[in-house]
This record gives structure tokens, sequence and C-alpha cells, in this order.
């Protein structure tokens, strides 16, 4: 087995303890951004939709607010927030390289495109559900966690899969700028000394991330929409 | 039971004035099928929601059993103090007023359990009160054995039955249905008014039902309002509004639910069933209460020596009182025909005379 591996890979092989520390690293930071957009980007997604127009506390104010900050960090790419982020970064977490330094600039990639995902998810929640819930007494929590959150768990399941794809995407780009992970060591110990097997198999590695992660979603969102309602999908 | 007066609502669209309820007032009395028909944007779904502050009117009062509310910039306040509901007040009147909706809005991924123990859930009642209520409420709508089904597999008729079973489950007092048959098809919108009037005579139950189809409010409601353009323009006992109705939109609507409606398309057409001779007359005979007993066309056949001839007829039932309609030609010596509409109308039988040949 290691000679086999030694023949079509071998300097993944030489640098295999570097190797899997990239892997952790990617794992890591996909974790802590990961966890932390989704809160936030849920936050902001509700509060879009509570505070919109037809919503059920209109607030123009807060909505316009959340709304103007979501889109400008949308528009500047990737690769410009995370240069621009760099002072804030360090004075935040004291460092801008590293795993700890990726995490700033990761949640600012992710939750605006996350926050857009999960307004959508909560706007195909059809108003006349949220009618029936409040003329039953429902307040606003009850709205947002009963109705609104509940019946939008397929949805929600389904983009916040596409936004960890895309994530996986983003953390790559981070480590071209001192983040480490699979991205850095790709380019690096790759495409920097040559060694295209290397690059190879970081393709593939991300490509099986990738998948398994949409295998995983797909998964859970079959299994909470209810049976009948697939059956008739399927169909 | 319910008392509107004087209510207002104004929606502002961009510029756009949309004055959606004007000066509305009814007096909806306990224990009756109250109905409000109208086109749709005739305001009967906002005033319907003023009662349960779905949407707050302008200004005006509504009083629900006991609780006087008058509107103040926008926010229901108590008509004694003037302050304004508090939310826990607001949600507290919302579940002692049921709400049903055209397209029953349950929760999809819930099940018909869960979608009725909805407004049960965080109340204090414990998992087995909340669990044998769903039951009772189960057996009241007659689904008992869909306890565990999702709405998806349910048809029309049992998620209204569903949705029923939701609104009534804090014990209101008072139904609002919003449309509830006009998704329906013909058999289970009939199972579902009958499970209304069960419920409104089982449990006396008050139910202002909103609908835009007059066959609906001929099978169940006492009571009828005809809104138009934001304004209740006709509002009287069902049968007296069917007997008689005075204004243009309600005598369409009138029409729309009885079978001599043909009438005027054969008119229209100059069909050969209603084609008059010089000196005939072509009426249109309604008898009410007052008269529908009375054997009053052989009667006039026989005084006045003239020839009925029967074009369309219909009897219909209102709440256990009939209601006849007729349309027929006179035929015969002018003068007798004129006996025989002034003994008809002598009989309390209501003459139109639609065309004279």
């Amino acid at each position: 087995m290691d000679e086999w591996l030694k023949t079509v890979m071998p300097n993944v092989v030489a640098y295999k303890s570097r190797f899997l520390t990239s892997l952790q690293q990617t794992f890591q930071m996909m974790l802590w951004s990961g966890l932390i957009a989704f809160a936030i980007g849920l936050l902001l997604g509700i509060l879009l939709t509570v505070t919109r127009k037809d919503g059920i506390r209109p607030n123009a104010i807060v909505y316009r607010l959340v709304d103007l900050v979501v889109n400008v960090f949308r528009a500047i790419p990737f690769v410009i927030l995370l240069i621009f982020l760099i002072p804030f970064t360090r004075w935040l977490t004291g460092t801008a390289i590293g795993v700890k330094g990726a995490l700033v600039p990761l949640v600012f990639g992710c939750v605006p495109f996350y926050t857009r995902q999960v307004e959508a998810a909560l706007a195909s929640v059809e108003p006349g559900k949220i009618e029936a819930a409040r003329a039953m007494g429902s307040g606003i929590f009850g709205l947002i966690f009963r109705v609104y959150l509940h019946e939008a768990v397929p949805d929600l399941i389904r983009v916040t899969t596409i936004t960890l794809i895309s994530l996986i995407g983003l953390t790559t780009m981070a480590g071209a700028v001192g983040a480490g992970g699979i991205g850095s060591f790709a380019i690096n110990y790759g495409q920097n000394q040559n060694h295209q097997d290397i690059v190879n198999v970081c393709v593939i590695i991300l490509l099986v991330f990738v998948s398994l992660l949409q295998l995983i979603g797909n998964g859970l969102a079959r299994r909470t929409t209810n049976h009948h309602l697939l059956s008739k999908e399927s169909k | 039971m319910i008392e509107i007066s004087h209510i207002h609502k104004t929606f502002s669209e961009k510029g756009n004035r949309v004055e959606a309820v004007q000066d509305v007032s009814l007096h909806i009395a306990k224990g009756q099928i109250y109905g409000i028909i109208g086109n749709s944007g005739a305001g009967k779904s906002t005033l319907v929601r003023c009662l349960n502050l779905l949407e707050v009117p302008d200004s005006g009062e509504i009083r629900i059993g006991e609780q006087r509310l008058s509107m103040k910039n926008g926010r229901a306040c108590h008509a004694e103090t003037g302050a304004p509901l508090t939310e826990r007040e607001q949600s507290r009147l919302r579940r002692s007023i049921g709400m049903i909706f055209q397209h029953f809005n349950l929760l999809d991924r819930s099940t018909v359990f869960e979608n009725i123990a909805y407004p049960l859930r965080y109340t204090g009642m414990s998992r087995k009160e909340i669990s044998d209520r769903v039951d009772e409420l189960l057996a009241l709508v007659n689904l008992q054995d869909k306890r565990g089904a999702y709405p998806a597999q349910l048809s029309g008729g049992q998620k209204q039955r569903v949705a029923i079973a939701r609104a009534l489950a804090s014990r209101p007092q008072i139904l609002l249905s919003d449309e509830a048959t006009s998704a329906l098809d013909p058999d289970a919108t009939e199972s579902i008014l009958n499970l209304l009037r069960n419920l409104n005579e089982q449990l006396g139950l008050t139910i202002v039902l909103i609908t835009h189809e007059m066959a609906v409010i001929k099978t169940i409601a006492e009571r009828v309002a005809v809104m138009e353009n934001g304004r209740v323009v006709e509002e009287g006992e069902v049968y007296d509004v069917f007997a008689r109705p005075r204004e243009e939109i309600t005598k369409r609507f009138v029409a729309s639910a009885s079978a001599l409606s043909r009438i005027q398309k054969l008119m229209d057409e100059d069909s050969p069933m209603v084609r008059t001779r010089p000196g005939d007359l072509l009426v249109k005979l309604t008898f009410t209460r007052e008269s529908v007993g009375e054997a009053a066309i052989s009667a006039i056949s026989q005084k006045f020596g003239i020839a009925v001839n029967i074009v369309l007829a219909s009897v219909e039932e209102l709440r256990g009182v009939a209601l006849g309609g007729l349309i027929a030609i006179f035929t015969g010596d002018p003068a007798q025909i004129q006996g025989a509409v002034s003994y008809l109308e002598n009989s309390k039988v209501e003459v139109e005379v639609l065309r004279r040949g």
C-alpha cells in the first residue's frame, strides 16, 4: 500500500504531516467560521424577514441598515475583503494569519451570502400560515420559531449546504494569503514547487468533501420534508 | 355578541389610497351565522380581519362580548380607559376568536395532531390535557383516523376540517370564516357548511362568514350584509334579502343563486320559450312566506279566465322557510290580466313585469 502510494503521489507522501495539518486547518476553519456565520446569518436573515415592509414587525430603519451592510459586503470580492479586513482582524484576534486570522474574513465573506439565502428560504413560507398563527394569538417569537423556522427547515438545510460548499472555496482562497489549510498546501507545496500530484490530490479531496456535504445536505432536507410531499415531487 | 360602529380602514400604498372599509356598522347577535358577501376587493376580508385585530381600523369602535375597543391612531384601545391594548391582551382577544381561511393555512411539516395542538401549546396545559383536547376536537370534526397524517395526505375538505378543529381548540365563542369553502369542490363545500351549522347549533358558536358565493349564504346564514366598495350597501335577514333585494349588486348576487336567473339569457336570445304575443304579459312572481302556501296560479286562471304558461319555476328553502319563484306568460283579455296581477299583489305575491307583449 505504502509502496503504491509512493509511486502515484510521491510528494504527498513526502509532505505527509504537512498535508494532514493542512486538512486539519481546513476543517477547523470550516467548523468555526461555519458555526459563527450560521448564527449571524440566521439572525440577520430573520431580522430582514421580520422588519421588511410586509413583515411581522416592519421597521424601515433596521431593514435598510442590514440590507445595505449585506449588499456592501457582498459586492466586495473575497480576495480584496481578505486584505481590507487585515487591520480589523488584527485588532480583534491579535493576528491576521493562521486559522485564527482567517476566521474574521471568512465570516465576513460568508455571512452576507448566507443572510440572503436565509431570507429567501423564509420568504418561501406562505404568508397565510403567518396570518393563521397571528389569528391564533402567536407573538413575534412564536411566529419566528413555530412558523417561519419550523416550516422552512428543509429550505434552510438546502441553503446551509450551499453556503458551506461556497465556504470551502473561501477557505482555500484564505489559504492563499496565509491562513493555511488545503488551499495553501496546494499552492505552496503543489503549484510553487511544481508537484502536480499534490495539486491533484487536493482537488480530489475537495471534490470528495463537496460531494459529501451535498449528499448529507440533500439527505437531511429530504428527511425533514414530510414524506407525502416527497413522493409527490418524485412522481 | 359583536357590535361594529363606524369602522374605517384606509390603506395607502405609494400614494394610492384605498378605502377598504368605509363607515361600516354592524350588529351580530350571539349564536348567529352572519354572512358578509361581496366581490373581491369589496372590503369584506379587511372588515372581518378588523374583528380579531389582524387589521387595526383607523377609527371606529368594536365591541366583542364584554370588551369594548375604540380605535385611535391606528391602535386598538380600551374604550373605557383609552389605554392601548398590550401585546398580551391582543393575543388573548385573538385566542377568543377562531378563524379559518380559503387555503386552510395549515403547517405542512406538522401532523394533523400538531396542527390542532398549535394554539394549545405554551398555554400552561400539560401534554396529557393537550392530547385529550385534540382527540376531542378530532371527534368534533370527524377525523379521528387522521391524527398522525400530514396535511399533504388530506383532501381539501379534510384540511378545512383540521383548520376548523384548530380554530376551535381554545374554545372561542366566535368563528370567522374567510372564504372557507371557495377552494373546495361542491361535495366538500356542502360537508363543511353542514359542519359549521352543526357547530353553530351544538356549541352556540357565533359564525361570521365571508364569501362571494350567494349559494353559501343561502345554505347557512341567517343574516347577510352585502358589501360594495368598502361599504355595507344592504343588510338584513337572508330570507328578506332574497325575497326583496333592493340594490343592483344584491339583485345580481341573488340572481346568481337562483334557477330563475336563466330568464335574462332567454330574453336576450329571444328564445321561443319567452316569446310573447300582443297583449301577453311576461311576469316574474315571487312567493314569500306570506303567500307561498296559496294556490295562486290555479286561482287566477279560474277567476280571470287567463292562461298561465309557466316558463321557469323554483322553490328554495332558506333555513326551513320556502321561497318560491315563477316566471310565466299570462295570455288572455288585457283587463282580466290586469285583474289577475292585482289579485296576486293583494295575496302578497310580488309581481314584476318583465315584458309586455
